[in-house]
């Protein structure tokens, strides 16, 4: 089973200048029963997005129609919280591709890099300079060059180099996952087990 | 060569591989799996065509999704009952050890994994869960891991991992009466943020660390993914060997002392080098609770709100909205508050010492009228002791209600869910808006505080009541 292919993205974006979006608020846990990894998209910031009764809460973000895009922008320390992987899947199955933030949790951030969803860690400073663009003019578009690893604000040109580890950059590239290449080690960890007896 | 930190010394030894540039192949002696992470990983292997690769290496329970009332029946809710009968299924098929809902030693997988002694010294562990990080607390590297990875554990036994940077923390001198291990770590989480340990494993330690009993330092390695860490350890010791003796899957005679002499090995060298170092004087720690809606956002219980002013600027809206969402004002006083539900129970705060200090507080009390007070024991034989040393009774004259073992209003998956805008003390780890239910409010606190607003129906200083 892999993972799609990640090709550089032009998209506008959507913004969530919120920091410590944790994993309770990005798929609460009443939604966790599923037994499959589909359809978590719909519940995706379910209590900022919908009231008790399922009404559409008009100020969230994912409820107005002028933000679009598959990427999302939010502040820092995204991701905090707990382990579930269902956060990143909520995410990647709403259609996002890229989530940006000043600073991830590190589970998240495993997670999200385990199903296609890049993590792009920026700065402080451009990370304001996106979300003050969007504020500006919603149609901002932002592109993301995971090859050159490279982030680019459209609007004025800025970009940002950002971080990711190589053979996480290669898995993503080609689609490749962790388990394939596990498996195929099989034997080797078989050797390790005896050594260690 | 400088010396190695306990960390190092577990992690290096269980690398099969570095992959160049890349992360460590990383072998897993442990792995606890529950019925809401695991489903999806076993899906995984089995569209693969494989099987689980080391089957007796991995313990089940059903913990976060199952009812704490009427154990015995089936379960109600359709959606729960599928996936804890999913786990049932999965585990049958692949030749997994599963304590379901009515064995007794089902309960939360960090309560259990102790318990049992299927946590030792010098293990690596991982569950698909973040709090793993409990088992730390015997001098193991135990972290939680995503679904995918849960699905790499079960076809090979391994995972890829970064390895991350180490960090030590002291913790010296006494604490006062009236502190416990809850408010020792809320305070080192309220003083280094939930962002403060990220990137890092962190070894505790100092004299108010030892004199911790096992239970409370699970207590403390438990929150520490509460700073973003991804996890924590303390180095084994006679306090360690003693709680572990004797347990179902501990070795015994000649075998455990083999095994202590290999444990005594286990703590980092004089001359090891950390990433970061600090230290916290425990003098200074005083009986904490959170305000706000993160686990960061804690203050001594006699102390106000902070104002926006003593906020840095950059972290000013997210205070504003966790105040918002509270319904505190800013500058007001923590203590005084009315309290509607309090609740005792987690891989936090629900095993036997946590239950019979909670006893201890309400004994020949009784609960504030308008508290609904729930105590959920962290596993059957949490429940059993409680039972057998009269702590049930004790809990029950005082006005609490027991329920059976499980997750339950932590993180409020079931039907434990404490309602719209009232406000909660409660003994587990996070207090995220909504964790406890849509719009529920949470306090964080240890067991004693939460008896003591259980009692007077107010955010309290257990202290008044120490004499
Ligand atoms: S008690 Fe809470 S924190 Fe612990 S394993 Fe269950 S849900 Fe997670």
């Amino acid at each position: 089973m892999s993972i799609e292919k990640f090709k550089t993205i032009l998209s506008t974006a959507i913004p969530l200048p919120i920091e410590n979006v944790d994993t309770d608020q990005i798929i609460p846990a009443r939604f966790l029963k599923a037994t499959t990894r589909d359809g978590f998209g719909e519940n995706l910031f379910r209590d900022w997005r919908y009231d008790k009764n399922g009404g559409i809460k008009p100020d969230f973000v994912l409820n107005q129609d002028r933000y679009a895009g598959t990427i999302l922008v939010a502040g820092k320390n995204f991701g905090s919280g707990s382990s579930r992987e269902h956060a990143a899947w909520a995410i990647y199955d709403h259609g996002f591709k890229v989530v940006v933030s000043s600073f991830f949790a590190d589970i998240f951030k495993n997670n999200a890099l385990n199903n296609g969803l890049l993590p792009v860690q920026v700065t402080e400073g451009f990370l304001s300079g996106i979300f003050s663009a969007i504020e500006q003019d919603p149609g901002t578009q932002l592109k993301v060059d995971l090859e050159q690893q490279e982030i680019t604000l459209m609007t004025t040109g800025e970009k940002e180099y950002f971080q990711i580890n190589p053979y996480k950059k290669e898995c993503l590239l080609k689609g490749y996952d962790d388990i394939d290449y596990l498996l195929s080690i099989r034997e080797k960890i078989a050797r390790f087990e005896q050594s260690e007896t | 060569m400088a010396g190695k930190t306990l960390f190092d010394k577990i992690w290096d030894a269980h690398v099969v591989e570095k992959i160049k540039g890349g992360p460590s192949v990383l072998y897993i002696d442990q792995h606890l799996i529950h019925e809401v992470t695991s489903p999806q990983a076993f899906a995984g292997i089995e569209k693969r065509g494989i099987k689980v690769f080391r089957p007796q290496q991995t313990v089940a329970t059903p913990d976060h999704n199952v009812p704490t009332v009427d154990q015995h029946l089936p379960i109600r809710d359709e959606l729960s009952r599928f996936q804890v009968n999913k786990l049932t299924e999965n585990c049958t098929k692949h030749g997994i050890t599963l304590y379901g809902l009515n064995h007794p030693f089902q309960g939360i997988v960090h309560v259990i994994g102790p318990e049992l002694g299927i946590t030792k010294p010098g293990m690596t562990m991982v569950c698909g869960d973040s709090h793993t990080s409990t088992h730390g607390a015997f001098g193991s590297v135990a972290f939680g891991i995503g679904t995918s990875e849960v699905e790499m554990v079960l076809a090979t036994q391994c995972i890829l991992q970064p390895k991350p940077k180490r960090m030590r923390i002291r913790v010296e001198g006494e604490t006062a009466r009236g502190v416990n291990a809850k408010d020792i770590i809320l305070y080192i989480i309220s003083s280094i943020s939930t962002s403060g340990g990220t990137g890092y494993f962190i070894e505790y330690t100092g004299s108010a660390i030892r004199n911790l009993s096992m239970e409370e330092r699970m207590t403390v390695c438990n929150m520490s993914i509460e700073s973003g860490a991804r996890g924590g350890l303390i180095a084994p010791d006679q306090v360690t060997f003693d709680y572990l003796k004797g347990r179902e899957f501990v070795p015994s005679g000649a075998d455990f002392d083999r095994a202590v002499e290999k444990w005594r090995t286990l703590y980092s060298d004089e001359d090891a080098v950390f990433d970061r170092e600090l230290q916290f004087d425990a003098a200074d720690i005083v009986p904490m609770i959170t305000y706000g809606t993160n686990p960061g956002m804690g203050a001594g219980i006699n102390e106000k709100i902070p104002s926006p002013e003593d906020i840095e600027p950059g972290n000013r809206d997210s205070f504003m909205k966790a105040l918002a969402y509270m319904d505190f004002e800013a500058g007001s006083p923590i203590a005084g508050r009315k309290v509607d539900y309090v609740f005792v129970g987690s891989c936090t705060n629900g095993r036997i010492e946590d239950l019979r200090a909670v006893s201890q507080f309400v004994k020949g009390k009784k609960k504030a009228p308008h508290v609904t007070a729930w105590i959920v024991p962290g596993s059957k034989q949490v429940e059993k002791q409680a039972h057998e040393e009269g702590i049930t009774k004790i809990l029950e004259d005082a006005g609490f209600k027991l329920r059976q073992p499980g997750c339950s209003a932590c993180l409020a998956m079931n039907d434990d869910k404490v309602p719209e805008g009232k406000l909660a003390v409660s003994t587990s780890n996070r207090n995220f808006e909504g964790r406890q239910g849509p719009g529920a409010r949470t306090m964080l606190a240890s067991p004693v505080t939460a008896a003591a607003a259980a009692v007077t129906g107010v955010v309290t200083d257990p202290r008044t009541f120490i004499s």
